[in-house]
């Protein structure tokens, strides 16, 4: 099992220009069997690949600038805060903890994700939350065409607008948009609103801390099951 | 997989070390395309009635002196040989396409890298980091720059198979992706007068956009007519004598970065090839949305 014992609160500080890649991740890998920092700030990402990925304890990983691909991937428990743009697969099959973007992200963010919440302070481009499994997505600017395809379980609030094929082939996700929709892809059709849809719109806003926004300007989008072997005990 | 970069200068300063900052930008693309690497390089146009021709020889010991000198008694002038490595860039006091023509006939073991009046164009075999060193990128100047790195998936991996590719005067292209419907448009191209070197899927992209110029399409229009004549994945990135512009298929399947400071734009296949440039963590930063063009243009006088 994971440890989760927390010895210090001085923040840990790696410089990516003068520490390896790999140094960082090994350290915070090994936050799960030893207990060490909580809070850890990297320097200097300048875009290199898969930072922070893989992390399984509960820190906090500030990182002071852009990321490329992969960042935080499998995020387990961590709070993984990233003050730049992200590359493609940010956040990609995140299990649980919370991923926080403040600039926009590349293609495939949160694809796969199982669990935790995805906050993207920017916009997203394609595929945003494609085959996601469970995570919470929420993206204050709008995400690209092919959003939401195949996805099967988790919630995807949109504040901006959307591009083509929103929510292809989608299951049981819900899809959550409140600017334009550029088109909906096979079998996702758009529902009501009803009370508790409104009420978990809030709870993911607030989550986000965005509160310029209500939950009333949302609409809900979803499949129309036709396209999937539909059984009531795969709905929740 | 390849690393595709750009870099366009806005300032005399940036101009003076473009080839510096192209080096940094290729060498971190290196792992994207280990196969090959090249740049165009747009500098020091030749005077109008000349052209600049960058020649290849497979030999290692090309006198390149004696052909200097050959291009003197055949037009005249005073054409010296710019040698790096395996490349020569001369002036020649012809019109681009009779130099050109001239070179095939009287050395047809040469290849003609690239023609027109600032384009010079440069690739190798081998890694990038040893394209940077071997072909002194770090001392080049120049007004805009591209450059690739290769991992060949759709023809052999040779000089002539790698990147840039120009098909026109002061023009070139290079991608990231593979394109399906190469072979026929080829043909198509080929009726209309455009000349292939190679069987490389690329190489027909570089020739659409020339031909497309060539019949008084804009940059952005040539690009634009890429969204409905080819077929496959792309990001392109073509270089025109004054600027270059950036285009992605139209379901984004090769990324894309740019951005842009008061000194420079700039275009890389990921951050990672834009954040060695001064000023890049203050940039601003964006990634091409697909089946745009994007177009960066100097005046013209």
């Amino acid at each position: 099992m994971a440890t989760r014992a927390v010895e210090t609160t001085a923040v840990e500080v790696v410089d990516l220009a003068e520490t390896p890649l790999r140094e960082l991740n090994q350290r915070l890998h090994d936050l799960t069997a030893a207990p060490g920092p909580r809070l850890w700030r990297v320097l200097n990402p300048n875009g290199a690949h898969a930072i922070a990925a893989g992390v399984d304890a509960e820190v906090e990983v500030e990182i002071e600038g852009h990321v490329g691909y992969y960042c935080a991937g499998m995020n387990k428990l961590a709070t993984v805060h990233v003050h730049g743009n992200a590359g493609p697969g940010l956040a990609e099959n995140m299990m649980s903890g919370a991923v926080v973007v403040d600039g926009n992200a590349s293609q495939s963010a949160g694809a796969t994700g199982h669990g935790g919440v995805l906050v993207i302070h920017g916009d997203a481009s394609a595929r945003c939350g494609i085959s996601m499994k469970g995570i919470d997505i929420v993206v204050r600017g709008s995400v690209g065409h092919m959003s939401g395809f195949m996805a099967q379980r988790g919630r995807l609030l949109v504040c901006g607008g959307t591009g083509e094929a929103l929510g292809d082939s989608i299951y049981e996700a819900r899809l959550y948009v409140r600017g334009e929709v550029a088109g909906l892809g096979a079998d996702c059709v758009e529902k009501e609103v009803r009370d508790e849809h409104l009420a978990e719109i809030r709870e993911l806003l607030e989550h986000a801390g965005i509160e310029d926004v209500q939950p009333a300007e949302f609409r809900r989008y979803g499949s129309e099951r036709r396209l999937y072997n539909f059984h009531v005990d795969n709905a929740y | 997989m390849c690393g595709i970069v750009g870099l366009f200068a806005k300032s005399a300063e940036m101009e003076e070390s473009l080839g510096e900052h192209l080096a940094a930008m290729l060498a971190q693309m290196n792992d994207r395309g280990p196969d090959s690497a090249g740049v165009a390089i747009y500098r020091d146009p030749a005077p109008s009635g000349s052209s600049k021709l960058t020649l290849f020889s497979p030999a290692p010991l090309q006198d390149w002196e004696a052909l200097a000198a050959e291009l003197r008694k055949a037009f005249g002038g005073s054409p010296e040989a710019s040698v790096r490595s395996s490349h020569a860039v001369v002036v020649v006091e012809a019109e681009a396409p009779e130099a050109e023509s001239w070179i095939r006939e009287v050395h047809p073991e040469l290849r003609v890298m690239s023609a027109g009046q600032s384009i010079e164009i440069y690739k190798e075999t081998g890694r990038p980091e040893d394209f940077i060193r071997q072909f002194a990128l770090t001392d080049f100047h120049g007004t805009h720059a591209l450059g690739h790195t290769r991992m060949a998936t759709e023809s052999r991996v040779t000089t002539a198979g790698s990147h840039p590719f120009s098909t026109g005067l002061d023009v070139c292209l290079v991608h990231n992706g593979s394109l399906s419907n190469h072979n026929r448009l080829r043909e198509r191209l080929r009726r209309e007068g455009i000349e292939f070197e190679t069987e490389n899927d690329t190489e027909v992209a570089a020739g659409y956009v020339a031909w497309r110029l060539r019949e008084g399409a804009s940059l952005e229009q040539a690009l634009e007519g890429c969204l409905e004549d080819l077929d496959g994945f792309y990001t392109f990135l073509v270089g025109t004598a004054d600027g270059f512009a950036v285009l992605r298929d139209p379901i984004a399947c090769k990324p894309a970065v740019l951005a842009e400071t008061e000194d420079w734009v700039a275009m890389g296949s990921e951050w990672r090839a834009i954040s060695v440039l001064p000023g890049a963590a203050d940039a601003r930063a964006w990634e091409p949305a697909p089946g745009v063009v994007y177009a960066w243009e100097r005046q013209k006088v």
